[in-house]
């Protein structure tokens, strides 16, 4: 019992020193997403492609999806772009827009400078629909199901790392699950 | 008696220092929102207040100068005007940000813990001052005795102050015998 006593000290100090090393590594700046595999929220709002005919969740692709949220304003998007743009040429994956908080000229007019890598560019300008979304900033990336359900978030920017080690991966699992 | 003083003072310490951390400053932004009835503005002030800014993280709804911030004020506005109880804006918030966006975490079994723990920890500080304690107190004695014994003994005192066990007692005899048969023994060669 002294013995246990005489190294108490050092049996707190590898306790702390347990959990302040967890803690080093632990992100508290990307929030855990409760909408995954939840259907996307229903919308109706209007598009920068379709003018004031309003679109909603019917008008989304019927196979897997990415919903990437963004605003010209963004600049984590612009460095996005590219990768988007690679994966529309290739034909990876249809790649849908949310323009989240943003003005519709402003929007157009980044997308005609920086290329347009989006099928359908959802207008949030109220911000609303993001609530839905859980959305709390620009940029963020969903990937959707065939059935319209939320199998995957990215919170942030996506580089090419994180294109091959996560999106990559993850839309090769939802193309898995959705044939089985 | 020192050791009983010293703990309750640090004990004394310790709600200072919780109770003035406890006391912050709040930098609330500025919204116009007219409402009907002052219960309502105060259920405003009270949930933007408990609610916590997803984008900021470390700042409430009503004192984060962020864009999700302001949106979701806007949102908790709504749903006041509209009649929607606290527990309907609470499952509002939590079905799209997540436990994370509460400043007072429910009562789950991952979170017992968290509202619990402090008080095991409350639990090991006291058992720990009780033991500190009652050390102290079983070490008065062997004082009491050095200083009754005068002057000399006074000088003495650290050394009176040492508890030794009936075992170490033995072992010092015996070192002390050793001891001295090594010096007579030195003493023998050198002459």
């Amino acid at each position: 019992m002294n013995k246990l006593k005489l190294f108490l000290p050092v049996i707190i100090f590898f306790v702390l020193a347990v959990f302040m090393w967890r803690g080093l590594y632990l992100d508290s700046r990307t929030l855990p997403s409760v909408l995954i595999d939840r259907p996307l929220p229903e919308f109706q709002l209007r598009s920068l492609e379709l003018g004031d005919q309003l679109v909603s969740t019917a008008d989304l692709p019927d196979e897997p999806f990415i919903l990437n949220i963004w605003g010209s304003y963004c600049l984590p998007c612009l460095q996005e772009n590219p990768i988007f743009m690679a994966a529309k040429e290739q034909q990876i994956i249809p790649i849908i827009g949310l323009n989240y908080k943003d003005r519709d000229d402003a929007a157009r007019n980044w997308l005609e400078i920086n290329g347009n890598p989006f099928e359908l560019n959802i207008i949030d300008d109220s911000g609303r629909y993001g609530i839905d979304l859980g959305v709390y900033g620009a940029p963020e990336t969903f990937l959707v199901d065939a059935n319209g359900v939320i199998r995957f978030k990215h919170i942030g920017v996506i580089n090419y790392q994180i294109w091959e080690d996560e999106i990559m991966p993850a839309i090769a699992a939802v193309r898995a699950g959705g044939d089985s | 008696m020192k050791g009983i003083t010293q703990f309750f003072s640090l004990g004394i310490v310790c709600v200072l220092v919780f109770l003035a951390s406890s006391v912050s400053s709040t930098f609330a932004q500025v919204d116009v929102y007219d409402f009907e009835t002052v219960e309502q503005e105060q259920r405003f002030r009270q949930l933007s207040n408990e609610f916590r800014c997803p984008m900021c993280q470390n700042a409430n709804l009503s004192s984060s100068p962020g864009g999700v911030a302001a949106d979701l004020r806007r949102e908790i506005y709504r749903m006041i005007i509209e009649g929607q109880t606290d527990t309907q804006i609470e499952e509002f918030m939590l079905s799209r940000y997540g436990d994370f966006v509460l400043y007072r975490p429910r009562l789950t079994a991952q979170t017992l813990l968290l509202w619990f723990g402090p008080f095991l920890f409350l639990l090991a500080g006291a058992w720990i001052g009780w033991n500190v304690i009652r050390n102290s107190a079983n070490k008065k004695p062997s004082t009491g005795q050095a200083s009754g014994s005068g002057a000399v003994a006074n000088s003495t005192h650290a050394v009176a102050d040492v508890v030794i066990s009936a075992e170490e007692r033995n072992r010092l005899n015996r070192l002390l015998a050793e001891n001295d048969l090594h010096t007579n023994a030195n003493d023998n060669t050198g002459r």
